[in-house]
């Protein structure tokens, strides 16, 4: 059984349809990258999966739970799915450590001391086992977005959905992110990626999805559609990124 | 007859200006945990709860406190039920108070950005954790200023209990009117010490926004 599995989501704002039926599939292991134009649907379709936005019609399996049933269940699929965002929104009353522990306390109920030997283990695999009492406000971007990704780590999701992850980043700060992104695809975490860096999503990705006008257009091993678009649109695109 | 001086007027005027401070102090820690027992029902996304507290704070700023005082004062008593001075107004000011810290309160929650929110979601948080651990601590920072200010209306408010008979500072500077016929003076002195009251806690609500403001 697939990871994550959406089939047909469609999804309106109002009278504009933004997910027009929307189908995809991810195994355990899977780094899918998700590209296309602002406006095409792919983040929407990545905060569907974990239920911060609600969809229309269409069903979302992740990790074996229905996203689109009850509350209770959608507390139980967080536990085990991930999301790093775009403005890394850490909580800026509490240190790093602080951040990465509040999940595990609060939601596993797991003791201080262990939650803080966690923190410990996450913050050092994301580079900042120094930064453990800084406050987010002492931190630079890059710096930030990696206690978001180990504040995500703590809780062991079994998918990370990365949500535009580097696009606030000063252009000096975006590789720290994306190689401990890339380390993580190492150690076989599965990931969900919507991303503007064509370059990490052609070497780090095991699949690439195009979207385009809230459809998936086209798909396939990151490679080959980089090198062979076969829709004028994918191509257009690829031709504007450059 | 009995003669007044000024040293008499001024010594009962303070005395009855203890139970003022008294009224004020147990109707603000009242309404606040009132307040914000609202505050997680209006912002709990949960329509009848919205719906309930939203017509509560409309009612409570929409009618004049003196009204709700007559209210709690002579409403309760039809059924039957005895209600004293201290009680009616300690209720009236009580949830008069809820209603306007509540509006106080929501406008800092939702001034909290809503990544905030949409990261505390994400880690599997339920609305009261995300309110604990997330929420509340940010915005308490943004409401102490204007939380404090509020309290110089609550002092003010506490004035009005005089009318249904509640001996504080003006129901005091009535009756010692009525004993001494020097209006001029003895209202004054209410005045004054109603200044003296409120005056220090607007500076303070003043000080504390500016620092919040420097600290952004």
């Amino acid at each position: 059984m697939p990871l994550v599995s959406i089939r047909d989501v469609r999804k309106s704002y109002g009278p504009i349809e933004v997910l027009k039926g929307v189908s995809l599939e991810v195994e355990k292991g899977d780094v899918v990258a998700i590209i296309g134009r602002s406006g095409s649907g792919k983040s929407t379709l990545l905060r569907c999966i974990n239920g911060l936005e609600t969809y229309q019609s269409g069903a979302i399996m992740a990790d074996g739970i229905e996203v689109g049933g009850v509350r209770a269940n959608l507390r139980e699929l967080r536990r085990h799915v991930g999301m790093v965002f775009q403005q890394f929104n850490l909580f800026p009353h509490l240190t790093a450590a602080e951040n990465v522990m509040l999940a595990p306390m609060v939601v596993n109920k797991v003791a201080k001391k262990e939650a803080r030997a966690v923190a410990a283990e996450v913050l050092a695999k994301v580079g900042l086992s120094e930064k453990m009492d800084a406050y987010p406000s002492q931190l630079s971007g890059g710096q930030q977005q990696r206690v978001a990704i180990a504040r995500s780590l703590a809780m062991r999701p079994k998918v990370l959905l990365c949500d535009e992850i580097t696009s606030a980043l000063d252009p000096e700060l975006v590789n720290e992110v994306l190689r401990v992104v890339e380390q993580l695809a190492r150690e076989g975490m599965t990931l969900m990626l919507v991303t503007h860096e064509m370059r990490f999503a052609r070497d780090v990705g095991t699949h690439l999805v195009f979207m385009h006008h809230g459809k998936v257009h086209e798909q396939g091993k990151p490679k080959e559609v980089f090198a062979a678009p076969k829709t004028p649109e994918l191509q257009q695109f690829v031709g504007s990124i450059g | 007859m009995l003669q007044f001086s000024f040293w008499d007027i001024l010594s009962n005027l303070l005395i009855a200006t203890g139970w003022t401070i008294i009224l004020s102090l147990i109707a603000f820690v009242s309404g606040g945990l009132v307040g914000l027992i609202l505050l997680f029902m209006r912002t709990s996304q949960i329509k009848p709860l919205e719906w309930f507290t939203k017509s509560y704070i409309e009612f409570f700023q929409g009618t004049p406190l003196l009204m709700q005082l007559f209210l709690f004062f002579f409403g309760i008593a039809l059924f039957g039920v005895e209600v004293s001075p201290w009680l009616a107004a300690w209720l009236a000011l009580t949830l008069w108070t809820s209603a306007f810290l509540t509006e106080i309160w929501r406008g800092c929650v939702e001034s909290i950005p809503r990544g905030q929110w949409e990261a505390s979601s994400s880690l599997a948080l339920t609305y009261i954790e995300q309110m604990r651990y997330v929420i509340l601590p940010q915005a308490l920072r943004i409401a102490v200023a204007p939380t404090v200010g509020f309290s110089v209306q609550v002092i003010k408010g506490t004035a009005l209990a005089s009318i249904i008979g509640f001996v504080e500072l003006t129901k005091a500077g009535t009756v010692l009117n009525n004993a001494t016929f020097r209006p001029f003076l003895v209202y004054s002195l209410v005045a004054l010490i109603y200044f003296c009251l409120c005056f220090p806690l607007s500076w303070c609500a003043k000080k504390l926004e500016g620092r919040l403001n420097a600290a952004r």
